[in-house]
């Protein structure tokens, strides 16, 4: 082996294993050991040598999580809002990739930078476009109200509405993107197969484009799912303090409260039920992989 | 033969306008000259105005500039690094841990992140300040563009290094002058991309940031935390017209580019003569 490739390989390596997966360590060793009032305010557990370690080891965080009965609310809640999000965002995404997939040839570049476009702009300024717009003096109660809808504005911002409005807007390209890749190799001809053969228009989007579109709508999902689970900016700026979500919560622990030991805990079982979902997510990846080569 | 039916077009319409209009509204209320953010009271350019004197808003633009350069050309270097040992390294001991540790940041909540790297840092007693961001975010950044360069070195013909290589270059001359200019336009949307995550990150800059560094991320978020600021309306203007012209000019230049390689591939398929 030469010096250049051991090099080439080391680098990148040493970094990553320094400054991701160390740190990983610090967090499951910290969310093991005892809180204390200074700083840093948790007290080291590795010490006194691994023999020490085993007996020092203390479960304490993770018994106080399971008994304080906030945080099985904002596990449950972060998992339900991130759901219910998901399915909003592909009823909203799939019609958007469906007619960009039917548009004609010419216009489809455009479409699809149009999409892209919203990605590159930051992320916190779309979020706070809608603190604007929701707020009880904001233009959509002013609408609702001119229109004579309502007499009274509408509390949305500061619920989990508006976080459901945040996440769906924000998330929006990474459903539309894979589902247009898996709808635009559609061949069309298959569908109208399917009506020559007595099927509905409708039976024929059924039975055809939407099986066929399953690995777009899949990634999709998983892509809106996975990181609106640990999402801290949507809940924090949108919703209100009845919205419980893991990522406000440990954001709080720590900044607000300090307990370093209980955040690390927080973080450990958020990574814990994270890690089914981005299983699930490779597999559906690489299967998508084999099947186009 | 395609069919646009009314349905497509009112979803397009629906869906671009669902996209668009929130930064549209934004936009239109930067230049209202009220204070009350909802209420319309005339054209006025005076938040702008005020936006350039607030000192707090333009260090923090600074830092963040200076993060975003530093970070992203790291991370670039790194990233490419990372996705030419994962596509033509081959085997080596812990390759499977390497690609795990590539592919893992791109899922990993950023609260977690932000918080295990503080944990490093003040485990290893650095101090917080751009260091420390910089550091964060090489680290995550350094894993898309990797991922975007890997995608681009799986694609090319690897017979035109082995080419290189049997024509007497050694593998840097071969990588450099075989392979970069191949994978460049790669390189160079994986910088862009590194780029503006630096520019946008909030959450793990704010664990990492120290009292001597605050990005405009964290001075955004102090101050919309209490509510619509017409300040903040004029930040976001900018910076949203800095992306619309930096990403169309950037489509137009590959436009160009794919172009003319198209040209350069029809005038190599006609005979020499």
């Amino acid at each position: 082996m030469n010096l250049r490739r051991f090099a080439l390989i080391a680098v990148p390596y040493i970094w990553l294993l320094a400054l991701f997966l160390i740190p990983f360590i610090i967090v499951f060793k910290i969310s093991l050991s005892d809180t204390a009032l200074s700083i840093p305010p948790y007290t080291p557990t590795l010490k006194d040598g691994f023999a020490a370690l085993i007996s020092q080891l203390d479960f304490e965080n993770f018994t106080f999580l399971a008994s304080d009965d906030l945080y099985w609310k904002a596990y449950l809640s972060s998992l339900r809002i991130a759901l219910v999000s998901t399915i909003l965002t592909l009823l909203v995404g799939y019609p958007i990739a469906y007619g960009m997939a039917r548009a004609p040839e010419e216009w489809r570049a455009t479409l699809m930078m149009l999409v892209i476009l919203p990605f590159w702009t930051s992320f916190l300024i779309r979020v706070y476009a809608w603190m604007g717009i929701l707020s009880n003096e904001g233009l959509l109660n002013q609408l609702l109200m001119g229109m004579g809808l309502t007499s009274e504005p509408l509390q949305i911002l500061n619920t989990n509405t508006a976080v459901y409005i945040g996440i769906v807007y924000t998330y929006l390209p990474f459903m539309i993107l894979p589902i247009y890749a898996a709808l635009d190799r559609l061949d069309e001809s298959l569908n109208e197969a399917a009506e020559d053969l007595g099927c509905s228009r409708m039976q024929a989007f059924w039975l055809v484009t939407i099986p066929l579109s399953r690995n777009g709508i899949v990634a999709g999902s998983f892509l809106v799912f996975i990181p609106a689970l640990g999402e801290f900016v949507i809940p924090s700026l949108l919703g209100g303090s009845g919205t419980l979500m893991i990522g406000k919560v440990l954001w709080e622990e720590f900044f607000n409260n300090r307990d370093w030991p209980v955040a690390s805990a927080v973080a450990v079982i958020l990574l814990l039920i994270l890690i089914i979902p981005i299983i699930l997510f490779q597999r559906n990846q690489q299967k998508q992989a084999e099947a186009e080569q | 033969m395609k069919r646009m039916t009314w349905f497509n077009v009112t979803s397009l319409t629906l869906g671009f306008a669902f996209l668009y209009l929130p930064m549209i509204i934004l936009v239109i209320y930067s230049f209202n000259a009220s204070k009350l953010v909802t209420v319309w009271a005339g054209f006025s350019t005076r938040w702008y105005g005020e936006l350039l004197q607030n000192e707090a808003f333009l260090n923090a633009a600074w830092v963040t500039i200076k993060v975003a350069v530093i970070s992203s050309s790291i991370a670039t270097v790194l990233g490419t690094m990372a996705a030419y040992v994962l596509v033509r390294g081959g085997r080596f001991m812990g390759r499977t841990l390497f690609s795990g540790m590539i592919y893992a940041p791109l899922v990993m909540p950023e609260v977690i992140t932000g918080l295990s790297l503080l944990l490093l840092f003040i485990g290893i007693g650095l101090d917080r300040g751009v260091l420390t961001i910089v550091l964060a975010h090489t680290t995550f950044s350094m894993c898309y563009v990797s991922v975007v360069v890997s995608s681009r070195l799986v694609s090319f013909d690897r017979s035109l290094e082995e080419a290189a290589l049997d024509l007497g270059s050694s593998p840097w001359e071969a990588f450099r002058l075989v392979t970069l200019p191949i994978i460049a336009p790669a390189v160079i949307s994986g910088w862009l991309l590194a780029f503006t995550l630096s520019l946008d990150d909030l959450v793990i800059a704010s664990f990492t940031a120290g009292p001597s560094a605050t990005t405009l991320p964290i001075k955004i978020f102090s101050a919309v935390r209490l509510g619509v600021s017409p300040e903040i309306n004029a930040l976001s203007t900018i910076m949203i017209a800095i992306v619309t012209v930096g990403v169309i000019t950037a489509s137009l230049v590959s436009k160009h580019s794919s172009l003319r390689a198209q040209e350069d591939a029809r005038a190599a398929e006609r005979p020499a003569t």
